[in-house]
């Protein structure tokens, strides 16, 4: 169920990349698209029954967790996806400096 | 008529996304993975959790196994700190943007309150990053939200991000040290070689908290850079 929300947040994101032509609602849109691609890679190490992958002794080695690669990278992703929306919102204020519109209509006619 | 191009664009991936993965035999259903038969089975081996010594499995598999990676990471946080800057502008007269209100003196007294609250509650998720949820990245984000909030709530108030920026290089180069120190210490790049202690103690784990809490300073000085660069603007003089 969860997978299938995911891929819908992805489409989402994808629908909103593709009709928009305002700067802000782009950016907004590929977040979306990344937020649908993290809960799906988290989804695949998920586990029935399984508890967070955080042990307070070696005792507990024998129960069940749940995968913890899929976590990790993740992590990474969500640092990345911070440092490139910081950069593209650099860039639509920029855009809005020179041509007072975020908007790609009208910054293509002000050319 | 474009709309309708994307739309329909949109839900054909979707559809070719579901069907692709519903027939595929490779692919395991939602929740009945077999932990046993992946790689993150060594992670919970015995050996392998005394030798890394980190409760927390996701944070042995980021600053532990896949330390270089996180190095990578890290560097690119500072990459695009560098070009919002580089971008945006951060000439000598930048002034900070004027709020669209007054603030009066109780929300400027309240925000500082908080922001020591949430300074205190960031620097105890950086400093547990190996035996609790969390760690140097969440924690460095808080410290940057606290910044924000400062930022939004005075009209007045401008942080020293000179010292941000040192901090940020500081924290940056001493990662790379500990990686050169395991280098010359031990064997290869980043092997931990402090001893990693009882598994579930704050001091255990060897290199994984020092590495933690100088990520969470340096994510924490980026990201209230990056901050500082958003609400200011140059002098129009």
């Amino acid at each position: 169920m969860i997978q299938y929300i995911a891929i819908i947040l992805f489409v989402f994101g994808l629908y909103g990349l593709l009709t928009n032509r305002n700067v802000i609602k782009m950016i907004i849109s590929l977040n979306i698209m990344e937020i649908g691609l993290f809960i799906f890679i988290i989804s695949v190490g998920f586990v029935y029954d399984g508890i967070a992958p955080i042990i307070s002794s070696t005792a507990d080695l024998g129960l069940l967790y749940v995968d913890p690669l899929p976590q990790a990278l993740v992590l990474t992703a969500i640092v990345i996806g911070v440092g490139t929306t910081a950069l593209a919102l650099a860039f639509a204020k920029s855009i809005h400096n020179k041509y007072n519109t975020f908007n790609l209509d009208e910054v293509e006619e002000k050319l | 008529m474009k709309n309708l191009l994307g739309l329909l664009i949109s839900v054909a991936l979707g559809i070719l996304i579901v069907l692709a993965l519903d027939v595929s035999e490779s692919f395991p259903d939602f929740g009945s993975v077999e932990v046993s038969e992946r790689v993150a089975e060594e992670y919970f081996d015995e050996d392998n959790v005394n030798e890394v010594g980190s409760g927390n499995i996701v944070t042995a598999v980021v600053v532990g196994y896949r330390g270089f990676d996180t190095l990578g990471e890290v560097t690119v946080l500072f990459i695009s700190a560098l070009g919002v800057a580089l971008i945006i502008g951060s000439s000598k007269n930048q002034k900070r943007l004027d709020l669209k209100f007054k603030p009066n003196f109780m929300l400027k007294t309240g925000s500082r309150i908080v922001f020591g609250i949430i300074l205190i509650t960031s620097l105890y998720i950086i400093t547990h990053g190996h035996l609790t949820p969390g760690g140097g990245f969440p924690g460095g984000a808080m410290i940057a939200s606290g910044m924000l909030l400062l930022y939004l709530a005075d009209d007045e108030f401008r942080s020293n991000i000179k010292g941000f920026k040192i901090l940020e290089g500081l924290a940056g180069s001493l990662f790379v040290v500990i990686g050169l120190l395991g280098l010359l210490l031990a064997t290869y790049f980043l092997q931990n070689f402090l001893p990693t202690g009882a598994v579930g103690d704050l001091l255990s784990a060897g290199i994984v908290p020092i590495i933690y809490i100088l990520i969470g300073l340096k994510v924490g000085s980026e990201i209230s850079g990056v901050i500082d660069n958003f609400l200011t603007e140059e002098e129009s003089a």
